[in-house]
């Protein structure tokens, strides 16, 4: 059985198809790349999957349970987690307590909780920033913080949104090497990256979205010769 | 030293009446504690989990009205307002919350603005229950000596500082403030942010109550216009809060003893009439532009100003 599987998801804004007849699975302990060109709908998936639009038509399953329909506090409970692409951290409070606050979803108590919590942090690479609110994080750490509270609700499932946009030389290095580190925990991810070198190096497997609808599956590889796909970022 | 402050605060409020205060400044005093513990009430809900409501006159009166109807309508003591208010505001801010929680921000506000109102226009139509405008007089007041109220609203304005206190420390603090911060965010990270507001409301809303039901005691008179006002108790609430400190343990214990004494103040200068008001609003435009997180939130600010060398040093 697949962790994640999306059947034939339509979402329409009005007339508009942000997605239209998308089918794919994850399987447990894979790097899932999704990419297309701007505009193709990725986040607009991503927002389906984590519960903050229902899809107008088709289903979104994990763990083989029908998920589409619940609320994003729900699914998070069950196992899945997000990061925003535009970051949303908790501005006023420091970037333990901001990761402290989502470890409560499965600490017993206060102590566990920031137990969770600084191991998140030594773990992003944030341990030096712990008590600096986090409205005054420069952007590379906000990313991080992004991950590490997704991370501190320990889920099955992580969906990346464009966490190394924006990120100079080191810090992408840096990003990379917490992703293998998160999969080598057992997390299966499904991550959207522009970064087309990043990706290809990451990913075990890649969906490519152009209008809305799949347009190529496969492995690195066979997605770098997909003339659709070339045609989708290049043009004719 | 700054741990300890709550503490030598309650000393000092605790040894207050001791010292011989006239009944005059002892009322003073009584006013000072009871907005204090609305403030805080408030605060909970508005300052910590980011839900500004404008109308907290409503918990308020529905408070200090349990209180009245237990004694009017079936002729109990008026103090059995306090523990029954809590059950009967939690109750009411549950219903209210299915309501007004749907909305967000400045809509959220409007709202329990509305609701306020409503509560007030109810108050006075529903002559069967409440009595109407004529509003309802305690005739047997328990004491008259106001040293036992003054002890009274004392030990519920410290419970409700060490409930805000407690909360503030555990899980629900921490979800209060991600859902004030960001609620989508906080919905991703797995918090029902519905349910969490819904018992910030109950919790606010029952410890609004819980003071209500004093002032009834205290009082021994209440009307429709008094305990459901907008201005005198929905804005001033907002107001002792903002001056004292959004979301700050002892910023509406500060900001009530300026609002309350400044009130007297600015009443007793003569020929000004209603247009002392005019003058609250002065200084929440001041309070907004120069002390935007009040006096104990900007407390470094304020110190700064005054050393030796002005604000630059």
């Amino acid at each position: 059985m697949s962790l994640l599987e999306i059947r034939n998801v339509s979402k329409l804004f009005g007339g508009l198809a942000a997605s239209s007849n998308v089918s794919f699975t994850i399987q447990k302990g894979e790097i899932l790349g999704l990419i297309g060109p701007n505009g193709a709908g990725k986040t607009t998936l991503f927002n389906i999957v984590d519960g903050v639009y229902p899809p107008t038509k088709g289903q979104v399953l994990f763990k083989g349970q029908v998920i589409s329909g619940m609320k994003p506090h729900q699914i998070c409970k069950l196992g899945l987690a997000r990061t925003f692409q535009v970051v949303k951290p908790l501005q006023r409070m420091s970037v333990l307590d901001n990761v402290i606050a989502s470890a409560f979803l499965r600490a017993k108590n206060k102590a566990e909780a920031v137990e969770i919590a600084m191991e998140t942090i030594r773990f992003t690479g944030l341990e030096e920033d712990k008590d600096v609110i986090s409205r005054g994080l420069p952007l590379g750490k906000r990313k991080k913080l992004e991950i590490a509270r997704a991370l501190a609700t320990q889920p099955e499932l992580l969906l990346l949104d464009e966490s190394f946009a924006g990120l100079n030389h080191s810090e992408l290095n840096e990003s990379i090497e917490i992703i293998k580190s998160i999969k080598a925990r057992g997390i299966t991810i499904m991550i959207i990256e522009h970064h087309m070198k990043v990706i290809m190096s990451i990913s075990d497997r890649i969906v490519v979205i152009n209008y809305g609808q799949k347009i190529a599956e496969g492995i690195p590889q066979e997605i770098r010769n997909n003339p659709l796909v070339i045609e989708a970022y290049l043009g004719e | 030293m700054k741990k300890y402050l709550p503490l030598i605060v309650l000393a000092f409020l605790a040894v207050l009446p001791l010292v011989g205060l006239s009944s005059y400044m002892l009322h003073m005093v009584i006013l000072v504690i009871m907005w204090s513990a609305v403030g805080m009430a408030w605060n909970l809900l508005a300052g910590y989990c980011g839900q500004v409501s404008f109308g907290h006159a409503a918990y308020f009166g529905v408070g200090a009205y349990t209180s009245g109807i237990l004694y009017y309508q079936l002729k109990l003591s008026p103090w059995w307002g306090i523990p029954i208010s809590i059950v009967v505001v939690t109750g009411f801010s549950f219903l209210l919350g299915l309501i007004v929680l749907r909305l967000r921000g400045p809509f959220f506000a409007l709202a329990t603005l509305a609701m306020g109102e409503m509560m007030r226009v109810s108050a006075e139509n529903l002559n069967w229950l409440t009595g109407g405008n004529i509003g309802i007089l305690i005739q047997e007041r328990t004491w008259i000596d106001k040293t036992y109220y003054y002890y009274i609203i004392l030990a519920i304005a410290t419970a409700t500082f060490l409930v805000v206190k407690y909360l503030m420390q555990s899980k629900i603090g921490y979800y209060f403030v991600a859902i004030r911060e960001d609620q989508d965010a906080a919905e991703s990270l797995g918090i029902d942010t519905t349910w969490y507001k819904t018992i910030a409301l109950c919790i606010s809303g029952a410890l609004t109550g819980i003071a209500g039901a004093f002032y009834t005691n205290y009082m021994g008179y209440i009307d429709p216009h008094v305990v459901f006002a907008l201005h005198d108790i929905s804005i001033v609430t907002i107001m002792i809060v903002m001056v004292g400190g959004v979301a700050t343990l002892l910023g509406p214990f500060v900001g009530a003893i300026i609002m309350v004494f400044l009130a007297e103040l600015v009443r007793s200068i003569p020929g000004l009439g209603v247009a002392h008001q005019t003058f609250f609003g002065i200084l929440l435009i001041l309070i907004i532009i120069f002390l935007p997180n009040g006096i104990v939130g900007d407390f470094q600010k304020i110190k700064r100003l005054f050393k030796v060398g002005g604000a630059y040093k």
